[in-house]
């Protein structure tokens, strides 16, 4: 999973970035507000899931990040 | 350290325009001489960054019924209409709303922020699923956090990326409710409507369009993009505002449900706040009926955005993606957006500056506001002003690009 959502950041940063679970989405990647939204649509898409605007609130790390993702998935399959 | 400290990042970037020679929060003007024109600095400058679509503020009707209601009724009604009960003109004007639009029901606010506050918080609650478009206004952000629906936000508008997002939460319990904007405020571009119809009805969710810029503007009955496109018994809720085409301030919702007035005991932002004061009422009931009854205002608002957006796009400016009366302007970087401004309002020329984060697209845009009451020579003269600043900061030269910057 860290692999897809590495191949995700490059995408949407147009760059390739070294990441791992205690990776800082803004503060180490140095995102600004429209490139965190357009990495979690384009997360969204990846996994066929919406992540509610609180959720994406709560979401600092990588980990937190995969944590969300694993949630909803399981969510939808129920 | 002060409590303010977490906002030093903010204050940093706010000081940065006063170290290029301008405070945009601190324009003063003198006076206000018309619709289209105020003193500043003691000059004369055209008014290119109201909304006042209809040029409806200095209408002498409009300012009589309120100098009489006020006379009348006094300044204010210091209180709540839950609490302090409903004066006549509260009333007549919810039922001029509702007549306006075809519907059963309308329900006045104190501003259009406090009817997007309003509609957000108590149409959908726990469980429910609320869908924003991401370009969303910040008072539709704001009341989506004031409830307790769960926000799901789709792509600018894009109804297939809405049709996925809501067949997502096939089987899960729960209303949903879509709510996009008839006229967006930053680029002018308008919502693609009647694909969100078709959305909707394949997928059964209620959908609200907020008509703030739209109101007056769209539509041969000016009741917005709705009308405009054929799709008014589709949309179950229209927000709007006063203080756009109207010339004063207050918002509103209307609905055809039979049981919307239940939102007179739910709604916060409606029931914990005063009500209007008579003298806006009045002057608001009366601006209603000009919108009705003098089409040409429409007519010469759409001429006059026409002239103005198809002059900049000849000049090679880049602008919106269509001709409306929010004309924008992208820059190419923030420091050139607010020495623009800075020049154009020297030259006599006010407009607004708007940078990221304000901005959808992280571009700086100088964002021009048109008016039916704007004359053909203001219009023009806005262009040569553009032409000549524009001149002077070397847009015109031959590194075309330096205009560039995708809107």
């Amino acid at each position: 999973m860290l692999d897809d959502i590495s191949a995700i950041f490059a995408e949407v940063l147009g760059r390739t970035v070294e990441i791992s679970e205690k990776t800082s989405i803004v503060e180490d990647l140095g995102m600004d507000s429209l490139g965190v939204m357009n990495f979690v649509m384009a997360i969204e898409d990846f996994y066929d899931i919406s992540i509610p605007l609180d959720r994406i609130a709560q979401i600092q790390t990588v980990a937190d990040l995969i944590h969300a993702v694993q949630s909803l998935r399981s969510g939808t399959s129920k | 350290m002060t409590i303010f400290a977490k906002h030093a990042p903010i204050k940093l970037a706010y000081d940065s325009f006063k170290d290029m020679g301008v405070d945009p929060l601190n324009v003063r003007f003198d006076e206000i001489l018309s619709p289209t024109e105020a003193m500043l600095n003691g000059k004369s400058i055209l008014l290119f960054g109201s909304h006042n679509y209809l040029g409806l503020t200095f209408d002498p009707d409009c300012i009589e019924k309120s100098v009489e209601a006020t006379r009348r009724l006094g300044t204010g009604t210091t209180g709540s209409r839950v609490a302090f009960g409903n004066y006549d003109g509260h009333l007549q004007l919810e039922k001029a709303l509702a007549e306006f639009f075809g519907r059963e029901h309308a329900m006045v606010f104190t501003t259009g922020y406090q009817a997007n506050l309003g509609a957000l918080s108590s149409l959908v609650g726990r469980g429910d699923h609320l869908m924003l478009d991401s370009d969303s206004h910040a008072s539709i952000y704001d009341g989506s956090r004031l409830g307790y629906a769960e926000v799901i936000r789709f792509r600018h508008n894009s109804p297939d990326d809405l049709y996925k997002r809501l067949r997502r939460l096939d089987g899960a319990p729960g209303d949903r409710l879509i709510v996009v904007e008839g006229l967006y405020s930053m680029l002018g571009d308008t919502a693609p409507l009647k694909e969100f119809v078709d959305v909707k009805r394949q997928t059964g969710a209620y959908l609200l369009v907020d008509e703030a810029h739209s109101m007056g503007v769209l539509g041969e009955k000016g009741r917005g993009l709705a009308e405009a496109v054929g799709v008014e018994d589709d949309v179950d809720f229209i927000v709007g505002t006063f203080s756009k085409s109207l010339g004063s301030v207050g918002g509103f919702i209307t609905s055809n449900d039979p049981d919307f007035d239940v939102m007179r005991i739910v709604c916060r932002p409606y029931m914990f706040t005063a009500s209007l004061p008579p003298g806006v009422i009045a002057s608001t009931l009366e601006a209603l009926s000009k919108l009705q009854s003098q089409a040409h205002l429409r007519a010469d608002l759409l001429r006059n955005s026409k002239r103005f957006y198809d002059g900049l796009t000849a000049m090679g400016f880049q602008t919106g993606p269509e001709a409306g009366p929010i004309v924008a302007v992208a820059m190419p970087d923030r420091d050139t957006a607010v020495m623009f401004w800075k020049l154009l309002m020297e030259a006599g020329l006010y407009l607004n500056l708007a940078v990221p984060p304000a901005t959808p697209t992280q571009t700086s845009l100088l964002r021009n506001s048109i008016s039916a009451a704007h004359t053909i020579e203001q219009i023009d003269a806005a262009l040569a002003i553009f032409a000549d600043v524009g001149r002077q900061l070397g847009f015109f030269a031959a590194d075309r690009r330096r205009a560039g910057g995708v809107v």
